[in-house]
């Protein structure tokens, strides 16, 4: 699995990139988490608010803070 | 126990016409009780209610409930709107609009559609993608971050309604002719090039319906109080506090001779020069409207400063340089400084 946040570097994208990571430490996984912050790299997967996130290539989430919960299902359906 | 706190905190949700009743009921009821509650309050501490001390202390605890009620209530509705204007609709809806139309939409969009000005850029690349014109997209681009929830509320709770509805008049007429101004003048070749080979890319894109329930979108209202309330309450309380400090001990005409109805021609202008650097949100900036009323400045001049504040700052212009050349920019941020001027002009002659 393969998990990329896409963001800018505002203090959102960076809560967001704390939360996943946590999460994947605390499920035990070994997923690198990658950032994703140059502008035309982001426009790419057509997101339109940041931060966004994409797992295995998949826009899963785009604008504001994901809640624990929802982090908690992506990385379920993707185990 | 601990199933019924659960059930108490999910009622809202499952129940949202008997909540949306009761919200209303409790709102209305605690926005009446302020007066009687700050005379309470002010009687209960050893000070008289026609001292100095006294009248500055009735002022801040009736101000300051009455100022977080209306925020709470009004960045709650905008929550609930927030889940029936999503980025992508905004732009389904602007997509190929022709000027003049196109961006009166797009200035009105801006006050409701959820922004945040680090998504500025990607917004301003998806919206042309979609064949949105340039010039729509600069209306919606002033207009989002300038009138917004939190200076709407602030205006009401401390100037009353008729200042607040002239800065959304204003700000809306600013960010509708900026964007004409700038759709006019066939800018397109002033977009970076890798920005100019996206535009008209994705157009007719499809945007998914909107399935949520009242529930969600009741919870949606109050995590957006969370998020900006819990952001911004230490800014107004010290802005109030700040207001209610110099009602009273600094003499009241101590900015008048520069920034007062009186002043020269250029103390609009000047504001704005001042203000077009600086970056605060709404909040940040209200101690400083606060403190610059309190003193004797202008209505007008000293909102021209807080408009050019919020809608121009140093560092979106940086971001934005990634996308736009310099001309573009210095055109954006020319038009829309002497929009605010003239703003500030009208304002102080009105009032």
């Amino acid at each position: 699995m393969e998990i990329k946040v896409l963001g800018t570097g505002c203090a959102n994208c960076k809560a967001t990139m704390k939360l996943i990571e946590e999460a994947v430490a605390a499920q035990g996984l070994t997923v690198q988490v990658q950032k994703v912050e140059d502008i035309q790299d982001i426009m790419r997967y057509g997101v339109m608010s940041t931060p966004g996130v994409v797992i295995d290539g998949k826009v899963v989430h785009a604008g504001g803070v994901p809640g624990k919960d929802k982090i908690a299902s992506w990385l379920a359906a993707a185990r | 126990m601990h199933a019924l706190s659960v059930r108490l905190k999910r009622w809202p949700s499952s129940h949202p016409g008997f909540f949306f009743l009761l919200a209303i009921c409790v709102w209305f009821a605690l926005y009446q009780g302020l007066e009687p509650f700050s005379a309470a309050v002010v009687s209960w501490l050893p000070v008289t209610p026609d001292s100095r001390l006294g009248s500055a202390l009735l002022f801040f605890f009736y101000d300051t409930p009455k100022v977080l009620l209306l925020l709470v209530g009004i960045v709650f509705v905008m929550g609930i709107v927030h889940t029936f204007v999503s980025p992508e609709r905004t732009r389904a809806l602007l997509s190929g609009r022709r000027l003049g139309v196109g961006n009166v939409m797009a200035a009105s969009l801006g006050i409701v559609t959820p922004f945040c000005s680090c998504s500025a850029v990607p917004l301003f690349i998806g919206f042309l993608q979609a064949g949105v014109p340039l010039g729509v997209t600069f209306s919606f681009l002033v207009s989002a971050p300038m009138v917004n929830e939190v200076a709407l509320a602030l205006l009401f709770g401390m100037f009353g309604w008729k200042v607040a509805a002239l800065y959304l008049g204003l700000g809306l007429s600013v960010a509708i002719v900026a964007g004409v101004v700038i759709g006019q003048l066939r800018m397109e070749r002033y977009l970076e090039d890798w920005v100019r080979a996206m535009q008209n890319s994705q157009v007719g894109l499809p945007v998914g319906a909107d399935s949520r329930s009242w529930g969600e979108r009741i919870e949606q209202g109050f995590r957006h109080v969370h998020e900006i309330v819990g952001k911004v309450w230490p800014y107004i309380i010290g802005g109030i506090a700040l207001g209610a400090g110099i009602h009273g001990y600094v003499p009241e005409d101590f900015m008048a001779s520069i920034m007062g109805k009186d002043a020269p021609w250029w103390s609009v202008p000047m504001a704005v020069a001042i203000g077009v650097p600086m970056y605060t949100n709404a909040a940040g900036v209200i101690p400083i409207v606060q403190a610059l009323l309190g003193k004797g400045a202008a209505l007008g001049t000293v909102l021209a400063f807080m408009m050019s504040v919020i809608a121009l700052s140093a560092p979106e212009m940086l971001i934005l340089r990634k996308v736009l050349k310099p001309r573009l920019i210095a055109t954006f941020a020319g038009v829309v400084a002497a929009g605010i001027v003239l703003v500030g002009y009208v304002f102080n002659a009105v009032l």
